[in-house]
């Protein structure tokens, strides 16, 4: 979807505010809402493509005036209300009014560590070949889908090569939908910055994006 | 905007909700904290110094870094399918993910803030020079960039150059020059 969180290229944010290394959360409430959602995750009602998309439907101005974690912790709250874990009126009430439903998984402390640690490939195998390969031209195909995307605006109906092939991947815009993975050859695309950007652009940059099959076509 | 009250108050009672509702036990949400105070950016730091001195790991790491990494010890979470991209005198890559706050936690830890930042997000891919200016950072002209926008699961870690005058250094010396920024590409190796 066109959402605030397809950022590349706007601009008026103002200079990046550059920390020194440190621990990543600033404020306690982080450490909970980033250990909610993943907790939340590992009930298994969502994946992390749905999470994703429920982040970039955030209105844009709320969105752009939202802390990161409370971005999180919103599109938690709007995933668990749509799955019917938690009702409006209990988050509005700050409060649990009814008893839970069942999970289909609850996680347990013994098994945080090792499901933090577990590799959990998003590569599936497939049948088709591969369409293209590494140096072919490309050009990615102009779409607004109203659903979850990982094609962002600036890159879309332009010209690149194809620079790595990944394998095939689970697409976001089907599994986001709980539409099934339907993997697809993924492959690194990389733009000249004058083609992303312009006449006027560095000509020494090019931005590469990773895209899946269907986001290309021949050029 | 970012820290008012309204929101600590909004996550604790909605932690409150969940705990009572038998979905989240708060000490598994206690060892998913402690977990990530743990892990940061000293293990990509080992895994760049290993390809400093030793040419076969460089290799295998430019070729299969998920492998690579996953020598010394780390992987998981966030970095199911790593890629490293190594800095050259023509060459300087940097890392960014425009639609959310994609990030190698095995190598890296957890995001800094900056990271998610829309300044950062939005200007990594149309004027890096700037945002590194910002960093303090000014390349040669004649140095190319290349910049990565994480939009799949892929994650990725660059290889920053080996800081001059550091010849004959031990491994885990070396790993200390090797920041985090210089691991995303908005910074160096500290100068030895």
């Amino acid at each position: 979807m066109n959402g605030a969180a397809d950022l590349g290229g706007m601009m008026g944010f103002g200079p990046v505010v550059v920390e020194p290394e440190g621990p990543p959360f600033r404020a306690d409430w982080e450490r909970r809402a980033h250990a909610m959602v993943i907790a939340m995750g590992a009930a298994g009602h969502w994946n992390i493509d749905a999470s994703r998309y429920a982040r970039e439907s955030l209105p844009p101005g709320e969105y752009l005036t939202s802390a990161y974690y409370e971005i999180w912790i919103k599109a938690l709250e709007r995933l668990l209300v749509a799955h019917g874990l938690v009702s409006a009126h209990e988050l509005a009430s700050q409060q649990s009014l009814r008893p839970g439903a069942e999970l289909r998984r609850v996680l347990h402390p013994d098994d945080v560590r090792a499901m933090l640690a577990a590799r959990r490939p998003y590569e599936r195998p497939v049948e088709a070949a591969a369409r293209y390969a590494v140096g072919d031209r490309v050009r990615t195909r102009n779409m607004h889908p109203t659903g979850h995307t990982r094609l962002p605006r600036y890159a879309r109906a332009k010209t690149g090569v194809i620079e790595r092939l990944h394998g095939a991947h689970v697409l976001p815009d089907s599994n986001a939908h709980g539409a099934g993975e339907h993997p697809e050859w993924l492959y690194s695309v990389r733009f000249a910055a004058t083609e992303l950007w312009g006449d006027d652009a560095d000509p020494s940059l090019s931005v590469s994006i990773d895209a899946w099959e269907s986001y290309l076509q021949a050029p | 905007m970012a820290d008012d009250t309204g929101t600590p108050r909004r996550v604790e009672a909605l932690e409150a909700i969940l705990v009572e509702k038998g979905y989240v036990e708060r000490t598994a949400l206690d060892a998913i904290v402690e977990a990530y105070e743990d892990v940061g950016p000293k293990n990509g730091a080992k895994v760049v110094a290993r390809s400093w001195v030793d040419p076969a790991y460089r290799e295998r790491l430019l070729v299969d870094a998920t492998s690579a990494i996953a020598e010394l010890g780390f992987g998981g979470r966030q970095g199911e399918h790593m890629v490293a991209v190594e800095n050259t005198p023509e060459v300087h890559h940097l890392i960014v993910c425009t639609l959310c706050s994609c990030y190698p936690w095995p190598v890296l830890g957890l995001p800094p803030a900056w990271y998610k930042s829309p300044a950062y997000r939005s200007r990594a891919v149309i004027d890096p020079r700037g945002v590194l200016a910002d960093f303090g950072i000014t390349l040669a002209e004649s140095t190319r960039i290349e910049v990565h926008d994480s939009t799949a699961e892929i994650r990725y870690l660059v290889v920053p150059m080996r800081p001059p005058g550091t010849d004959g250094w031990p491994e885990d010396k070396l790993a200390e020059l090797v920041t985090r920024d210089s691991m995303i590409g908005t910074g160096l190796p500290v100068a030895s």
